[in-house]
């Protein structure tokens, strides 16, 4: 009797029971919002208009979704291969290092067409490299890749405190950032690049990087699903002991999956550092890697679910900032809550209301009478 | 009055034989998981002090039911009357007042306690555990001397042997007033002599009043020592038998729904040069104990070895090391002229392009990846092959396309390679399996546990494949704990004990008195070793 078996439609899965889970969190944020008195219908208003109702707002919120889109699909390769990729943090914030230190040695020196690719390879690299140690001690020596990844984004947080201050600060400054790049390895900015074919829009911080985020999308899309390295990573993730019986080896899928993902993650780099500072500085990557956790559970570990909840996550970012500077009872905090709230039911609560629709679907298509008895 | 007290009045009623009539009586019960019907209008009458079988195929239906009466699944609808009086059980700890104990496959014991303290579990009496034990003691010892169930009530479970595990499950089942027993598949880990002893004590218990449940797929269990059984096919109760009235073939043909061959059959084997040759084999875990002793033998083209053993004996490990998935630490293998060694390992992708194909022993947690789709499952291990891969990408078209040949091929039905590996029955999953290692024509089969949880109309047909391949001119070596299996099967007969092969017989003189015997006798194993040596 294979009691959990039974499956519900794509969706029901897929559409519905996220959304419903997101109505369920906005639920939840409305009673808390009414609780200090603040009318909920006015904050929806605000934080919609703030993400989406006028042209820099919604260059704020991509930029987020992009940084989101990243750590999204850092997490979710880590997970196909069963590895739970908490250092998004710290391989975002070395990514950063690497497309930094390049982008300020030899940006004054070469091209931008040359510096810009390289500065990208540079991040990945960093990225990698990052999670390749607590990879490689999760494959080869037995560390829990849980603990070791906690750690690095500490090590990567000291590391980073040591060069700003210590190494890769500009001299005569008082403030932990380095110089500015040479203005040939900044990332065209969006308003920028539209501005070439003569599209005029108002400045905000997106730029190329989005591109650069859905091209990743699409990427691990095919990786997973349609390599055999991928099938090998899913093999793996999902059943460890047949993937050995296949003859693939499981340390060797650790590695890659990871170096994978902290390269995604060191993506965020180049959309901070290269996009919008065009300098390296602390702090630059704080809560992305984290909040990568959530979109890809959100998300269901595919790239398109992905980007949905990246831009979900995007909305909240921005709008919640323009909530907290708009309602003066709501500060950083309310929006926090209200971000965890969404994690709290897409996330952990994800299955909540799974049992419950899908006795809905049974009674409502009776298939029940016409199947018979499968074992 | 204190709750272990109370208890040991339950167990005073053992003693008196009970006066006849039903213990059990099921009238129209139905169970529905979402679209599956587990359970339709089921209706069954035990006798008290009776034992009772109940056989099926997997899926029919036997699980769900014992559940039901054990409280861990409610009924949708129908009534269950125990001891002539209506009950509802919400969960299992009412089925216990009510006087059922259940004794699962797989036991319920916590390792490191002693079998005191597993009995005592959840019947503790008291804040301190002191003020239970001696009365607990002393309880058990009486229960063990009056059914003969002797075990050292100090020993750790983990130091007991299975046979006698399961007499501690039985015993805690007794000890919390159980009249009612239901075992489930309880000969699957013993050997027979093991279950000879089990038998007795189920005679035992049943001269002492109580009545006994046992589920199985073992027909000749059923001969052997029930009194009444009844058959399950597809959710619903299909017939009762009295067992002095009905035959193995009758009730075989009850489970399935048609008539069933239960001998194989097949011609001599012709047999050629050696595939497999396996020198002074010695293979240890990842503890370091020894798990395969100084084993050696050889398939030849064209045979088929067995070989026999209780679950846990080195088999799997044999298994392992012969397919390259586990690394050996002496001797050497053979394996189609490629030799492999301790300094010289040959990895399992390796083995499969030198001709040798595995079907391991357990398809779920080897065999196949449950949550992927059939078509990727049925890649598994071949998933490198140019058939399938681009230089970058894999072809899902190329994948599904072979996946439905085979399915075509071994009869695997739903024939829809999209639908998830876990959602096939156990024979389907099981014949997806053998046609990904047969249709690509190995030289070598390793075969494990070719027909566990297979229902039987498919065991005929996994068997005809297995001969098929023999007849074909390939190597067969099949692992199995079914000596009726490895009987009719094998053409030769290994017998593992205990990490060595402890007997070696042709199929035509093995019974499964002698196989037995060597499957428990340690000392055969450690002469042999010594001739050998």
């Amino acid at each position: 009797m294979s009691q959990g078996s039974h499956e519900m439609p794509f969706w029901m899965d897929a559409i519905l029971l996220p959304f419903l889970n997101i109505v369920t969190a906005f639920a939840a944020t409305a009673v808390i919002f009414l609780a200090i008195g603040v009318d909920p219908v006015e904050a929806t208003q605000i934080l919609l208009f703030g993400a989406f109702g006028y042209e820099e707002g919604i260059g704020y919120t991509l930029f987020f979704t992009t940084n989101f889109i990243f750590t999204g699909l850092a997490v979710a390769v880590a997970f196909h291969a069963g590895l739970f990729n908490i250092g998004g943090e710290g391989q975002a914030y070395i990514g950063g290092l690497g497309a930094g230190m390049l982008c300020l040695f030899l940006g004054q020196w070469l091209p931008g067409l040359l510096v810009i690719p390289l500065a990208i390879v540079a991040a990945a690299l960093f990225g990698a490299a990052w999670a390749y140690i607590p990879a490689y001690l999760q494959a080869y020596r037995g560390s829990h890749i849980v603990i070791t990844t906690i750690m690095f984004n500490f090590l990567a947080s000291s590391l980073m405190v040591y060069l700003m201050v210590d190494v890769l600060k500009e001299d005569g400054q008082q403030s932990p950032q380095s110089a500015e790049f040479a203005e040939s390895s900044w990332l065209y900015s969006m308003h920028d690049f539209l501005a070439i074919f003569g599209v005029e829009i108002e400045a905000s911080p997106l730029n190329l990087s989005i591109f650069l985020a859905l091209l990743a999308a699409v990427f691990v899309w095919i990786f997973i699903w349609h390599t055999r390295w991928g099938y090998e990573i899913r093999t793996i993730g999902s059943n460890a002991t047949a993937g050995v019986y296949a003859g693939i080896k499981p340390a060797r899928v650790i590695v890659l999956s990871m170096c994978i993902s902290g390269a995604l993650a060191g993506m965020v780099g180049v959309n901070e550092v290269m996009g919008v500072h065009h300098r390296l500085m602390l702090d630059f990557h704080v809560g992305y890697g984290f909040a990568g956790i959530a979109v890809a559970l959100m998300g269901r570990n595919h790239p398109v679910g992905i980007i949905l909840a990246a831009l979900l996550f995007g909305v909240l970012y921005q709008g919640g900032a323009e909530l907290a500077f708009e309602m003066s009872n709501i500060n950083r905090d309310i929006v926090v809550v209200m971000q965890g709230l969404v994690i709290l039911f897409s996330g952990a609560l994800e299955f909540m209301y799974r049992p419950w629709l899908m006795r809905m679907y049974l009674a409502i298509s009776g298939r029940g009478d016409k199947q018979e008895v499968a074992a | 009055m204190s709750r272990h007290l109370f208890y040991g009045c339950l167990l005073s009623e053992i003693k008196v034989p009970m006066q006849s009539g039903m213990a059990i009586k099921l009238t129209d019960v139905s169970k529905r998981f979402g679209a599956v019907r587990a359970n339709d209008k089921v209706s069954l009458s035990v006798e008290a002090g009776t034992i009772h079988g109940i056989v099926g195929e997997n899926g029919a239906g036997k699980s769900t039911l014992m559940s039901i009466l054990y409280g861990f699944y409610q009924y949708d609808s129908g009534t269950t009357e125990v001891f002539g009086k209506d009950h509802y059980f919400n969960n299992s700890r009412e089925a216990l007042a009510a006087g059922i104990g259940m004794v699962h496959q797989h036991f319920m014991l916590v390792d490191p306690f002693t079998v005191l303290e597993n009995v005592m579990l959840g019947n503790e009496g008291g804040k301190l555990l002191k003020e239970g034990r001696e009365q607990a003691r002393t309880e058990l010892t009486r229960l063990a001397d009056e059914y003969g169930l002797s075990v050292d009530v100090n020993a750790r479970v983990s130091s007991l042997s299975v046979g006698h595990q399961q007499r501690v499950e039985i015993l805690k089942a007794l000890y919390r007033g159980a009249k009612i027993l239901i075992l489930d598949e309880p000969t699957g880990v013993l050997t027979p002599q093991e279950t000879t002893e089990l038998f007795r004590i189920l005679n035992a218990l049943k001269d002492q009043g109580v009545t006994i449940i046992l589920i199985t797929h073992k027909l000749q269990e059923i001969m052997a020592i029930t009194d009444n059984v009844s058959v399950m096919r597809a959710g619903k109760m299909v017939a009762h038998r009295k067992t002095s009235e009905t035959s193995k073939e009758d009730i075989a043909e009850l489970m399935v729904g048609r008539k069933v061959l239960l001998q194989v059959d097949k011609d001599e084997s012709v047999t050629g040069k050696p595939l497999i040759s396996v020198k002074n084999l010695t293979v240890k875990d990842a503890q370091g104990i020894e798990r395969v002793k100084n084993v050696s033998f050889d398939v030849k083209a064209g045979e088929v070895v067995g070989i026999a053993g209780v679950s846990g004996n080195g088999q799997s490990e044999l298994l392992e090391a012969l397919s390259g998935i586990t690394k050996i630490d002496e001797g050497s293998i053979e394996i189609n002229g490629s030799l492999l060694t301790r300094k010289q390992p040959i990895s399992p992708s390796k083995m499969r392009d030198i001709g040798l194909a595995h079907v391991p022993e357990d398809r779920h947690r080897m065999g196949m990846v449950n949550s992927f789709a059939a078509y990727e499952s049925s890649a598994l291990g071949y998933h490198n092959d140019e058939a399938y891969n681009g230089r970058f990408l894999m072809s899902r078209q190329k994948v599904k396309e072979y996946c439905g040949k085979l399915m075509d091929a071994f009869d695997v039905r739903p024939r829809d390679p999209n639908l998830k590996s876990a959602n096939f029955s156990g024979g389907n999953q099981q014949k997806l399996i053998l046609a990904r290692e047969i249709e690509r024509n190995p030289d070598i089969l390793l075969v494990g546990q070719p027909t566990r949880g297979v229902d039987i109309g498919a065991i005929e047909f996994i068997h005809k494949r297995i001969i098929e391949m023999r007849d074909a001119g390939k190597a067969v070596l099949l692992v199995s704990v079914e000596l009726e299996e490895i009987i009719s099967v094998s053409d030769r007969v290994l017998v593992m004990c205990d990490g060595y092969i402890s007997g070696e017989v042709s199929a035509a003189e093995a019974d499964e008195k002698t196989l037995g015997l060597m499957m428990t006798n340690t000392d055969a194993a450690a002469n042999l070793e010594e001739v050998v040596s």
